[in-house]
C-alpha cells in the first residue's frame, strides 16, 4: 500500500504512544461518541434496517461470486457511455496509468476528491515524483495534507485534530500552496471553513484534471457514484475537462436498482444523516455537461488475494461507512494512526493484513488489535463478521510461527484497555470461552459464504447489553 | 487517449486478463451465492400525498434548506421576492426554465451557455431551476440535467440556489420509488440541504463549496 506508512511500528508500539497523547484521546472520544449516538437514531428511523442490511450483504456476496462477469459488463457499459477503462494489478501500475493520463493532457496539477483507493496506492506521492501537484479538496483531507500528516479516520480523516490545531495549520501552511489564510483567522469552525472555501475555489476554477474514487459502480449501466457533503466532490467531478476515477474492483454492483439499498444504508451508517448533502452519479460523458474525457482505472492491489480466502473475502463487502471505527473501544483509545494503514479501526485490522499479507510486523499485529467484543459486527451495514475474520487471521499469523499471544497482550495493554478495566477484560475473555462451547458449529441452511465453515465465537450478550451492564 | 497509456485492451491487455483470471481462480470453489431477497420496504410513509409533502417539507427544513409553498399563480411573485430578499442583481437561467416563472423577477437574467466558464458563473448571484423529483423521507431534491435544470455546474458555483418542486407530480416518498423513476444515463445530482461540513470537531457548518443557501419552493396543485 502507500509508502506513507512504510516504517510504521507495529500496532502495540504505535497504540502505546497514542494512548499517552491526551489531546488525541479527548478528540477521538468526543468524535466517536457523537457520531455513534447520532447514527443509532438515524438507523432506528427505518423499520426495515435488518432487511436492508441483509440485502446489502447479499448483493455484495452475489457480486463477489461473479466478479469477473460484472467487471466485464461494467467495462462494456462504461465504454458504451464514452469512457475508457484501464486495469491496474497493483499500486505501481495504477499510479503509472494516472500519471501518464495526466501528462497526456499537458497539465501539471490535479484536484482530488477524497478517496481511500488513491490513498491506498499513494497516488499523491507518485504524482509529485512525476512533477504533478495533487490537491486534496475535502476539508479534512486538506487539513491532513497541509499538516504533512496522515489520515486517522475513514470519514473524518482529521478527527485527531481540534480547532486550534487546524487554525495553526491553516495560518502556517496555506500560503505556500496558494491563497493564504485570511489575517486574524480565529478557530471558529465557520471561519475555518470559509478560509478553506477561498483557498480551494481558485484551484477549482482553474483545474483541468480531476481525480476521484467512487463509492459504487453499476455494471448494468456504467454509472459511478460519489457520496459527499461539501460540494468539493461536485467541483472536481464536473468542472475539469478530464476526469480520472481510480476504483477498487470490489466496488461494482450489478444493477441500478441495487443502489437503492446502499443509498439508504451508507449515509445513515456513515454521517448519521438520512442523506448526505450531495450525491453525484455519472455515466461516461455527457455532451456539454461535465468532463468531456473520462477514464476509469480498475484497481486490484491485493483484492483478488482477499477474494481467494473463504473466510476473509467478506471484508470486500465493506462500503467504507466507518461505523465500525466509531464503536470500537480499541480504536477509541489507540487512534487511527496506530493501524499503520489508510484503513484504520476494525475494518483496517482485517483488510490491511489481507491486502498486504502478514509478513510485516505491523500487519501481523493487526489481527490482535481488537477485544473481539463484536460491536463492529453489530453496526456494519453489510454484516461483515469482523471478529470471525480476526480470529481466522490470528490463526494464519500463528501458523506462520507468529507471536500470537504476546501480540494480543501487548495490543490490549497498549490500548489501555486491560490497564483501565482489568475486570472487564477478564469478563470478556470468560464470555468468549464460555460461548465457544455453547454455540453450534454450523448454521443449517445459510448461504454460500457461511457453508462449510465454523460459526464465529459470539459473546453471550449483545455488545450493547454487555457494554451498558458491565463495561462501564 | 489509449495510445501512450498501458490501457486495458490497447497494449496487450495483460493486467486485464491477469485480474480476471485471478478472480476466476479465487471464486472457483465458492458455492453459488443466493439471489438477492428484497424483503425491505419500498416506502416508510403512508400513501397520502399531503402527508408525503409535509414530510418532505419537514426533512428539507431540518437540513437547513429554506422551504416555501405556493401555487402556480403565486410562483412568479414568490421567486421575485426571494431573489430580492437575497439582494441578487443577477440570476442564472437554465435554457428550458418556463419563462413565466421569472416573469416578475427584477434581477438581470444570465443565460447559461456551454461556453460560460466556471469563473463567469462565479460572478452570478443566484440560480433558479426546476428538478427531476424530490424524495420526502430523506429531504432530497434530484436534478437530472433536464432543460429546466441545466448543466450540473450552474447549481454548484453560484452561492444561492432556488429549486422549484411541482407537487404532487414530482414528489415521491422514498429512495426506491425515486430510483424507479430516474434515468441513469443522465448525470444525476442528489441534493439534501445546502453544502455542509462536519470536519472540524463535528460542528456542522453550512456552505463550504456548494451554495450556502438552498431555497426549495413547493408548488402545489
Ligand atoms: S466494515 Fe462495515 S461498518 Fe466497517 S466501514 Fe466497512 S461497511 Fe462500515
Amino acid at each position: 500500500m502507500s509508502g506513507t506508512f512504510v516504517g510504521m511500528p507495529a500496532f502495540p508500539e504505535a497504540a502505546r504512544e497514542a494512548v499517552g497523547n491526551s489531546t488525541l484521546r479527548a478528540n477521538l472520544r468526543h468524535a466517536t461518541h457523537t457520531i455513534r449516538d447520532k447514527r443509532a437514531r438515524a438507523v432506528a428511523e427505518l423499520a426495515d434496517w435488518q432487511q436492508l442490511r441483509e440485502a446489502g450483504k447479499q448483493i455484495k456476496n452475489h457480486t463477489l461470486r461473479h466478479l469477473d462477469r460484472y467487471l466485464v459488463q461494467l467495462e462494456e457499459s462504461v465504454v458504451r457511455a464514452g469512457g475508457t477503462v484501464h486495469w491496474a494489478a497493483d499500486a505501481d501500475e495504477a499510479n503509472r496509468i494516472v500519471a501518464d493520463l495526466v501528462k497526456a493532457t499537458g497539465e501539471r496539477e490535479v484536484v482530488k476528491v477524497k478517496s481511500m483507493a488513491t490513498q491506498e496506492i499513494g497516488l499523491n506521492e507518485a504524482l509529485v515524483a512525476e512533477g504533478i501537484s495533487a490537491y486534496e479538496t475535502d476539508l479534512a483531507e486538506l487539513i491532513v495534507q497541509l499538516g504533512h500528516d496522515r489520515p486517522s479516520h475513514i470519514l473524518v480523516p482529521a478527527i485527531h485534530r481540534n480547532r486550534g490545531e487546524i487554525r495553526d495549520i491553516f495560518r502556517e501552511e496555506m500560503g505556500s500552496w496558494g491563497r493564504p489564510a485570511p489575517d486574524g483567522l480565529t478557530d471558529s469552525p465557520a471561519e475555518l471553513a470559509e478560509a478553506a472555501r477561498l483557498h480551494l475555489r481558485e484551484k477549482f476554477l482553474r483545474a483541468k484534471v480531476g481525480v476521484s474514487g467512487a463509492n459504487f459502480m453499476v455494471a448494468e449501466t456504467g454509472t459511478l457514484v460519489v457520496f459527499e457533503s461539501e460540494g468539493n466532490g461536485r467541483m472536481c467531478l464536473t468542472l475539469p475537462e478530464t476526469l480520472i476515477s481510480v476504483v477498487g474492483i470490489e466496488k461494482v454492483i450489478p444493477t441500478w436498482r441495487d443502489l437503492e439499498v446502499f443509498l439508504q444504508t451508507l449515509p445513515r451508517s456513515s454521517t448519521a444523516e438520512r442523506m448526505n448533502p450531495y450525491t453525484s452519479m455519472w455515466t461516461g460523458t455527457t455532451d456539454g455537461d461535465g468532463p468531456s474525457v473520462f477514464h476509469l482505472v480498475l484497481l486490484d492491489n491485493g483484492r483478488t488475494d482477499t477474494l481467494a480466502d473463504e473466510v476473509g473475502r467478506q471484508a470486500l463487502r465493506c462500503i467504507r461507512c466507518s461505523a465500525c471505527l466509531n464503536v470500537c473501544p480499541v480504536y477509541e483509545r489507540a487512534g487511527g494512526h496506530a493501524y499503520g494503514s489508510v484503513y484504520p479501526g476494525p475494518i483496517g485490522a482485517i483488510l490491511s493484513p489481507q491486502l498486504r499479507g502478514t509478513a510485516s510486523e505491523i500487519d501481523a499485529s493487526l489481527p490482535y488489535a481488537s477485544s473481539l467484543c463484536g460491536a463492529c459486527y453489530e453496526v456494519c451495514p453489510v454484516a461483515i463478521d469482523i471478529p470471525e475474520v480476526l480470529v481466522h487471521l490470528r490463526e494464519r499469523v500463528a501458523d506462520r510461527g507468529g507471536k500470537g499471544h504476546r501480540l494480543e497482550k501487548a495490543a490490549m495493554k497498549a490500548a489501555s484497555w486491560a490497564m483501565d478495566r482489568p475486570a472487564v477484560l477478564a469478563a470478556a475473555e470468560r464470555a468468549a470461552t464460555r460461548t465457544r462451547r455453547l454455540h453450534p458449529k454450523k448454521v443449517p441452511g445459510t448461504g454460500a459464504w457461511t457453508a462449510g465453515r465454523e460459526l464465529p465465537e459470539l459473546p453471550e450478550k449483545s455488545f450493547r447489553d454487555w457494554w451498558k451492564g458491565e463495561g462501564r | 487517449m489509449a495510445g501512450p497509456v498501458r490501457s486495458a485492451r490497447g497494449t496487450g491487455g495483460s493486467s486485464r486478463d491477469r485480474i480476471l483470471a485471478r478472480v476466476r481462480t479465487a471464486v472457483a470453489d465458492a458455492r453459488e451465492a443466493p439471489e438477492v431477497t428484497r424483503a425491505y420496504l419500498t416506502s416508510h410513509t403512508p400513501d397520502d400525498p399531503a402527508a408525503v409533502l409535509d414530510l418532505l417539507h419537514e426533512n428539507l427544513a431540518e437540513y437547513r434548506a429554506l422551504v416555501h409553498r405556493t401555487d402556480a399563480e403565486g410562483l412568479p411573485a414568490l421567486l421575485a421576492r426571494l431573489l430580492a430578499e437575497h439582494g441578487s442583481s443577477t440570476v442564472l437561467v437554465p435554457p428550458g426554465l418556463p419563462p413565466e416563472w421569472l416573469g416578475e423577477a427584477g434581477p438581470e437574467r444570465v443565460q447559461d451557455r456551454s461556453e460560460s466558464t466556471a469563473a463567469e458563473l462565479d460572478t452570478v448571484d443566484s440560480v433558479v431551476t426546476g428538478c427531476a423529483l424530490a424524495i420526502a423521507e430523506t429531504g432530497t431534491i434530484v436534478l437530472d440535467g433536464g432543460p429546466d435544470q441545466g448543466r450540473r455546474r450552474i447549481t454548484l458555483v453560484p452561492d444561492h440556489h432556488v429549486c422549484v418542486v411541482r407537487a404532487p407530480d414530482q414528489v415521491v416518498a422514498s429512495v426506491p420509488q425515486a430510483m424507479a423513476r430516474l434515468d441513469p444515463t443522465r448525470p444525476l445530482t442528489w441534493i439534501s440541504g445546502p453544502s455542509a461540513t462536519s470536519d472540524i470537531e463535528l460542528d456542522r457548518v453550512e456552505g463550504v463549496h456548494g451554495p450556502r443557501t438552498l431555497e426549495v419552493v413547493l408548488v402545489i396543485g
